[in-house]
């Protein structure tokens, strides 16, 4: 075991499977002398060399098109979208083709490459560096999106990525990169992408929720817990596929259902989630589904932003409302 | 002069030398003394409000920032020729052309302190935002030159791109486009030597970023960016192009950035030292100033007393943005369209429920 932020233990699953497998790959903008402007990748290129971990020029769409070229020919690219808001030059070769090839030539080409790229708010940034917009990516077919919300999750989430043998879009919380540390266990694990994680049991609401917006949660269930409700907590981390199964689950038992999602509210994920409650335990609810989320609005500045953001009463206040429904 | 300059020849234009000695007298632009004072001031202030910056950014006053140190005297040639109806299309390290235009340093400081009511410019005619996603404002540029040529108006767009911008999809699109419908905007990629830590060389096997007009078919020069009277020639022809319908033009303009890419944001992982020293020789207003100086047209004295006035006055300037005070709710949603939907209003409303609630426990 060892003391890791999210930073380092994305970092070691990087070391480890570079280490490992001759035909993974890793580039992007300033990922290579640099290490990344989040320093994700830092020491890789000196230990792997400038033909495994490199820079690229300065073009998202070339990033990942050339990765669906690479992985088509047997190599396992990692690629680093430097924020959310600059994936989208990369839109046309991630919804044309990564989701696409597969399909297309009946299986004969697949694209195993993992497009990682830190999302979310809250880290005062300029425009473009806050959004969370996994619902247009959730909603493309053939491709995974996956994003941890604990560096153990992400170490292991991101080696099963890297051995996959679909597109994975990984989206990493940066608002969280440094802010939490635990033990994480040294080598290599793997967590299976596409099944949720309960984090607390609970008996009288269900709350789904991911990334970032976990730790909100938390604080939340402890005002609950004050006024004596009692919360179950489900970190989704693969947002597609969905864990199902977890969530009507839970939902069974509880009979509520909130979500806490950073990104705007119409057609979010929690619409999404909302509705798996309502065709697999329609009977069990006591309350209709809620949605804590973004408004739709772009998200503001730094000075507007705490208007967005979801704090802890914000939950805390869907909490109390969906219990005495 | 452009054929004189092929970019396919890669000569650098420059007419202002590093030590501030002319070295193309035939070429050397005429401009009033007065005028020349003018811009060199401009800059000056320019710089001391970049650097003040970067020390507020320090005290923790201002978020991130992407210092225009040592990239003056483009943005400065800039100012000195744009009219208030031409437009003006930057990136976001242009803050002396965008001040020429009349964008105040307040709106600038709101903008980076995190109020988006910096990006609304009082008095700042034809002058688009601060475009942060690379390269993307190049196509504005070009829908902007379209729009003036269609009007048969006279006026002129100047867009901004750093050297990594050159790599991106929109700016070999801009160009092209441009060149097919032979509008009048002069493109001006400020070579800065990195995109962040990655250096121009990486980003393109070209051997100058101004070769690549000659793809697209338009007249396209590289030129020393830190000799003023270089980019004021260069510009001044690039206009005469534009104005006689065989625009646009590319300009290339070889620079550096002595400061960090942004506040958030350390050199010494990607560039040396001596690196820093040589361009440091190169420095924009150190060479116009020997100049001056050798004209009689300037002292030191008179520039340590002006750079004391022009500190007071982005003081004050940063001190009225500090107070420009909270931030309304209703200016999240109240922007987002021209016509705002029922259900935006419903989700306001929810909020302030929500708030009040909030008050009530919180108390
Ligand atoms: C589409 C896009 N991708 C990535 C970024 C992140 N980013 C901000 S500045 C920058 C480097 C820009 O380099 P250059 O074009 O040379 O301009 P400079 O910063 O040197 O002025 C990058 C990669 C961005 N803003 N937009
Ligand atoms: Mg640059």
């Amino acid at each position: 075991m060892k003391i890791m932020n999210m930073v380092n233990a994305i970092n070691d699953a990087l070391d480890i499977k570079l280490n490992e497998d001759r035909s993974v790959v890793v580039y992007g903008q300033d990922v290579g002398v640099e290490g990344g402007v989040f320093r994700v990748t830092e020491g890789l290129q000196k230990k792997y060399g400038a033909d495994r971990v490199f820079d690229s020029p300065l073009a998202e769409s070339g990033i990942v098109g050339t990765a669906i070229g690479m992985s088509i020919a047997g190599l396992r690219p990692i690629v680093e979208m430097q924020f959310c808001g600059f994936i989208y030059p990369a839109f046309n070769q991630i919804i044309s083709h990564a989701a696409r090839m597969h399909n297309r030539s009946r299986g004969d080409h697949k694209t195993p490459m993992v497009i990682r790229m830190p999302y979310g708010g809250g880290i005062n940034a300029l425009e473009h560096h806050s959004e969370s917009m996994e619902a247009i990516f959730g909603h493309i077919p053939g491709l995974k999106v996956v994003a941890p919300s604990t560096p153990h999750d992400a170490k292991g989430m991101l080696i099963s990525a890297i051995e996959s043998n679909d597109t994975i879009l990984f989206m990493e919380p940066k608002r969280i990169y440094r802010a939490i540390k635990q033990e994480v266990a040294e080598g290599k694990y793997t967590i299976p992408l596409g099944k949720a994680n309960v984090i607390s049991q609970g008996k009288d609401v269900t709350i789904v929720s991911f990334g970032a917006m976990i730790r909100e949660v938390q604080k939340a269930i402890v005002m609950a817990k004050e006024a004596g409700i009692s919360v179950e907590l489900i970190d989704l981390r693969s947002i597609y596929p969905i864990d199902k199964e977890t969530i009507s689950k839970s939902v069974k038992k509880t009979g509520r259902i909130i979500t806490v999602t950073e990104g705007p509210k119409s057609f979010g994920l929690g619409a999404e989630i909302s509705q798996i409650a309502i065709e697999e335990a329609f009977l069990h609810l006591e309350a209709p589904p809620v949605r804590v989320s973004g408004f739709d609005v772009i998200v503001p500045l730094p000075k507007g932003e705490h208007h967005y953001m979801q704090d802890p009463y914000k939950i805390f206040y869907e909490i109390e409302k969906i219990v005495k429904y | 002069m452009f054929n004189n300059y092929n970019p396919i020849n890669n000569i650098e234009f420059q007419i202002l030398d590093h030590n501030g000695k002319i070295v193309a007298k035939d070429m050397l632009p005429s401009i009033k003394d007065a005028d020349l004072l003018k811009a060199y001031k401009d800059m000056l202030f320019a710089r001391t409000a970049d650097l003040q910056i970067v020390s507020y950014q320090r005290q923790g006053r201002i978020y991130t920032y992407p210092p225009n140190y040592g990239q003056e005297a483009i943005s400065g040639a800039v100012g000195s020729l744009i009219k208030d109806n031409d437009w003006l299309v930057p990136a976001f390290r242009e803050m002396g052309a965008m001040l020429a235009k009349g964008v105040t340093l307040k709106e600038l400081f709101l903008y980076f302190m995190g109020y988006e009511d910096g990006s609304k410019y009082s008095k700042a005619k034809r002058t688009l935002p601060i475009s942060v996603p690379i390269a993307s404002q190049f196509l504005h540029a070009a829908g902007l030159g379209y729009a003036i040529k269609y009007s048969k108006d006279k006026d002129l767009v100047y867009a901004f791109v750093g050297d990594g911008g050159t790599s991106e999809g929109d700016f070999h699109e801009a160009i092209n486009f441009a060149g097919v419908w032979k509008i009048p905007v002069i493109f001006i990629i400020q070579n800065n030597q990195y995109g962040i830590s990655t250096p121009t060389k990486m980003q393109t096997a070209s051997q100058n970023l101004a070769i690549k007009s000659i793809a697209y078919g338009v007249k396209g020069i590289k030129v020393d960016g830190n000799d003023y009277f270089a980019m004021y020639k260069t510009l001044q022809e690039s206009i005469k192009i534009c104005e006689s319908g065989e625009g646009p033009v590319l300009i290339e303009a070889v620079t550096y950035r002595k400061g960090a890419h942004t506040t958030s944001d350390d050199p010494s992982k990607y560039r040396t030292k001596e690196e820093e020293e040589l361009w440091d020789t190169k420095d924009p207003l150190k060479r116009l100033k020997s100049y001056l100086i050798s004209k009689k047209l300037w002292t030191d004295k008179e520039e340590e007393k002006i750079i004391e006035q022009y500190k007071v006055e982005v003081d004050r300037q940063f001190i009225e943005a500090e107070n420009y005070g909270p931030y309304p709710k209703e200016d999240i949603f109240k922007y987002m369209y021209a016509e705002m939907p029922d259900d935006l209003k419903e989700q306001e409303k929810e909020y302030e429920r929500f708030l009040e609630w909030k008050a009530s426990r919180t108390k």
